[in-house]
């Protein structure tokens, strides 16, 4: 065999990939280091940490138990029906805008780009900045809660919802259409057993992230258990502090855990 | 070429002894039950019976995928079947291996995959920084002109054809200067034109190196027309060894056909 | 699409088959339907509250029009942008970097039992909390500033990342790996040549969704006094500035949308 095979060089990728590879390295690196010269961090605050986080710890420790029957537990039902409404304001907001995001079912490019648009935009503003904006609108409680979480989602749903459309096989839907069938049967006989699986695995899953996060919400007056949490924390009783954070831990959990049960069954 | 390799490849004896070899993954229920086989230092022998006689669980247990659970496995004066951690890797290294199909990593390109087979030899750091000898890269780029994918080397082994796999699986094989080929179905989901053309190149290769090769074959004609010996299993153990020409009919009743009447 | 497949969504399905009326499921639906009327009314959800919101609604953006320049916000706000900014890339390399040996542990398939779990109850700890409560407890323990958020920003990068990375290895095709130990390689090797390739992309493409999360989270933890955009906004919005509030909302989305176009072009590249 001749020589000059052995002479190849071989390189993994084309000068190309390389480069952006390279780009994306190097842009990396200098973001972290350009990060940590610049930020500003308190060395004195340092020094003392482990021992103020020991005395944390030794303050959480035992729990004020008395606090859950005062405040947690209405609190705690609050933040599930929170979750649990907004997501299903979520869903209603999204599922129209999917269909108009998705580009097989509206052919208009106009359509889909502003829809597209709303789904990023709602995306893009916290939960807590959804929040800010309706307590100021409707005064703090569960109200502003709820439609902040619901207002937040819209995006997360609506996208997925909207890929999962886009990516519904054409052959069923062309034959309903060949049979005259009206847009209305084509949506609920050739889109949604389609997307049916992948729409209650968007809406499970969030109603997961949306526990987690209405626990945050009463931070800002947005009703839920984090007004129990803001309370405690604000006055310092870190016993307080310490029971509502189990009691989220926990409701995490148990959310978890049906979830993926009814994933399970559903899927 | 050949006459240089061949000189200094003629010293090492590459032939295999196994033992009473017995394999069992529940207790009491064997796989391989009292296998006892000589293979001599060259030549093709083609292993043949119906799924589940064990023919994958030898070859696995040949390299120590699948550790044997008694018995004797002999090779380069080691008892395979004894290795363990770095040893065991060491003799994993001397001996090549052809899958079933989908073995390659398919998010790496061929060459990747080919120096893949270099992995016992090099440190963990030339493989990170795909910084491997020159001469495993050419000797490489040599494999690929002789499994004709010359021009593949950056192409992903996900864009490749079933036929085309199971060269490259060749190549990383060989890429390892192996003294044993071992080859498990490596025909199982190709068309019948392209299992003869792999088989036919395996065999050729395996030639021109005179390494010994062993093949787990479905295939009956293909085993008779490139193997030099044929096995025959059946429920663990071997009820045929004997060239091409005297496997007759009533071993293949003895090897396939027996299976269905004893259940 | 990467972005449903990194949060672990099963594709869709081509299903055809219509069903036929499916009463449990039917029920289930009439149930959820009662449940949601009735919790709404324990939340005080009313026609007549939304109703009474509605010109509160309008005097609220009427007085955040037009959004305040002037130059010492500005210069506040690009401050605080800078710092979120700084907290988010030093909580993602930072948290990532700690995910992947907590992944690797976490990952069923490559360690033994009492391993993986422990280090999956771990995740699952970090993953509980909203990083903003997690600040609450930094700010507690290390005082306030960046410091905080970016250790709670960690914590819930790692939840997140190392969960991802365990399962991205546990769907690893092992004949593909075994194939590579096949050849003699070692451990080390293994790993490099045989399952990064298969979950690189994967990982990449999580990675740079935190980058994006660890944003839009990083202007929030200054309301509790974790650094960032965050106290500028809260405090603004505490005293009515609802002008500056609303410039900082725009600066505020116009870097996370910024983040997510970074974003796609990482996975595109690593792809």
């Amino acid at each position: 065999m001749s020589g000059a095979i052995g002479q190849h060089r071989w390189q993994r990728f084309s000068v190309q990939q390389r480069l952006a590879r390279f780009t994306a390295y190097l842009s990396a690196v200098a973001a972290v280091v350009w990060a940590a010269r610049s930020v500003e961090i308190i060395p004195e605050f340092l020094a003392d940490a482990p021992a103020q986080t020991a005395d944390l710890f030794r303050r959480m420790w035992p729990f004020d138990w008395s606090y859950y029957g005062r405040e947690v537990h209405a609190a705690l039902i609050e933040t599930i029906h929170i979750a649990t409404l907004g997501t299903l304001l979520a869903i209603a907001f999204a599922v129209p805008i999917a269909l108009l995001a998705a580009r097989n079912i509206t052919p208009s490019k106009t359509l889909n780009l502003i829809a597209t648009f709303v789904l990023v935009a709602t995306r893009s503003i916290n939960t807590l900045l959804w929040a800010l904006l309706f307590v100021a609108i409707f005064g703090p409680g569960a109200l502003a809660g709820m439609l902040a979480i619901g207002f937040h989602s819209i995006g997360f749903v609506g996208k997925l919802l909207a890929e999962a459309l886009e990516e519904t096989p054409r052959a069923p839907i062309d034959a309903l259409r060949a049979t005259g069938a009206p847009p209305a049967s084509i949506l609920s006989k050739g889109y949604w057993p389609a997307v049916e699986p992948s729409f209650w695995g968007i809406a499970l899953l969030r109603w997961d992230i949306n526990i987690r996060e209405s626990a945050v919400l009463g931070l800002v007056g947005g009703g839920g258990i984090g007004m129990a949490l803001d309370t405690a924390q604000n006055n310092l009783y870190w016993d307080q502090v310490g029971l509502v954070l189990a009691v989220i831990f926990a409701v995490v959990i148990v959310t978890e855990i049906i979830t993926s049960t009814i994933r399970e069954r559903l899927i | 070429m050949n006459l240089a390799i061949s000189a200094a490849t003629m010293a090492i004896d590459r032939s295999l002894v196994i033992r009473h070899l017995y394999k069992e993954y529940t207790v009491g229920k064997p796989i391989l039950r009292d296998v006892s086989l000589e293979i001599g230092g060259r030549g093709i022998t083609a292993i043949i019976g119906p799924s589940g006689a064990g023919k994958s669980t030898l070859i696995r247990c040949v390299n120590g995928l699948a550790p044997a659970t008694r018995g004797e496995i002999i090779f380069h004066g080691e008892d395979i079947t004894k290795l363990s951690g770095k040893r065991l890797r060491e003799m994993r290294r001397r001996i090549g291996m052809v899958h079933q199909e989908y073995s390659l990593v398919e998010r790496l390109s061929v060459m990747e995959n080919l120096l893949t087979g270099r992995l016992g030899y090099v440190p963990a750091w030339r493989a990170w920084l795909r910084k491997f000898p020159e001469s495993d890269v050419a000797h490489a780029y040599t494999l690929l002109e002789a499994i004709g994918l010359e021009d593949f080397a950056n192409r992903r082994a996900d864009q490749l054809s079933g036929g085309q796999r199971q060269r490259v699986g060749i190549a990383r094989a060989l890429m390892q200067e192996p003294d044993l080929l071992l080859a498990d179905e490596p025909t199982s989901s190709l068309d019948p034109k392209t299992a003869v053309e792999i088989i036919e190149l395996l065999a050729t290769l395996a030639a021109s190196r005179d390494i010994p090769a062993i093949i787990n074959i479905h295939n009956v004609d293909l085993a008779k027309r490139f193997a030099s010996r044929i096995v025959g299993m059946a429920k663990g153990a071997i009820v045929f060894d004997g060239p091409p020409s005297a496997l007759e009919d009533k071993h293949l009743g003895e090897i396939y056909g027996g299976q269905s009447w004893l259940e | 699409m990467t972005e449903r497949r990194a949060i672990g969504l099963p594709p869709p399905a081509g299903r055809t088959l219509a069903l036929p009326v499916n009463w449990p499921r039917r029920l289930a639906y009439i149930g959820l339907a009662f449940y949601a009327i009735y919790a709404a009314s324990t939340l005080d959800v009313s026609l007549a509250r939304i109703a009474r919101g509605l010109p509160q609604g309008a005097h609220f953006l009427a007085r955040m029009w037009p959004p305040n320049t002037e130059a010492i916000k500005l210069d506040l706000m690009r401050q605080g942008l800078m710092e979120s900014i700084e907290i988010a890339v030093l909580s993602t390399f930072f948290g990532i970097l700690l995910s992947l040996p907590l992944g690797l542990l976490a990952a069923r398939n490559l360690m033994p039992p009492w391993v993986s779990w422990t280090a999956r109850t771990l995740t699952a700890l970090f993953r509980s909390f909203n990083s903003v409560i997690v600040a609450i407890l930094f700010v507690k323990a290390i005082g306030f500033g960046a410091l905080a958020g970016i250790l709670a920003l960690i914590v819930g990068t790692m939840g997140f990342i190392s969960k991802l990375f365990a399962e991205a290895i546990e769907e690893v095709d092992l004949k593909q790996v075994e194939a590579v130990r096949a050849t003699g390689a070692s451990f080390a090797n293994v790993l490099i040549m045989g399952i990064l390739p298969q979950v690189m992309a994967r990982f990449a493409g999580f990675s740079a969704y935190q980058l994006d999360s660890n944003l839009r989270n990083s202007t929030m933890v200054g309301i509790v006094g974790g650094g960032g955009i965050g106290a500028a906004l809260f405090t603004a919005y505490q005293r009515f500035d609802y002008d500056y509030v609303f410039t900082i909302l725009l600066a505020i989305i116009a870097i996370v949308m910024v983040s997510e176009l970074v974003s796609v072009q990482i996975r595109k590249i690593f792809q």
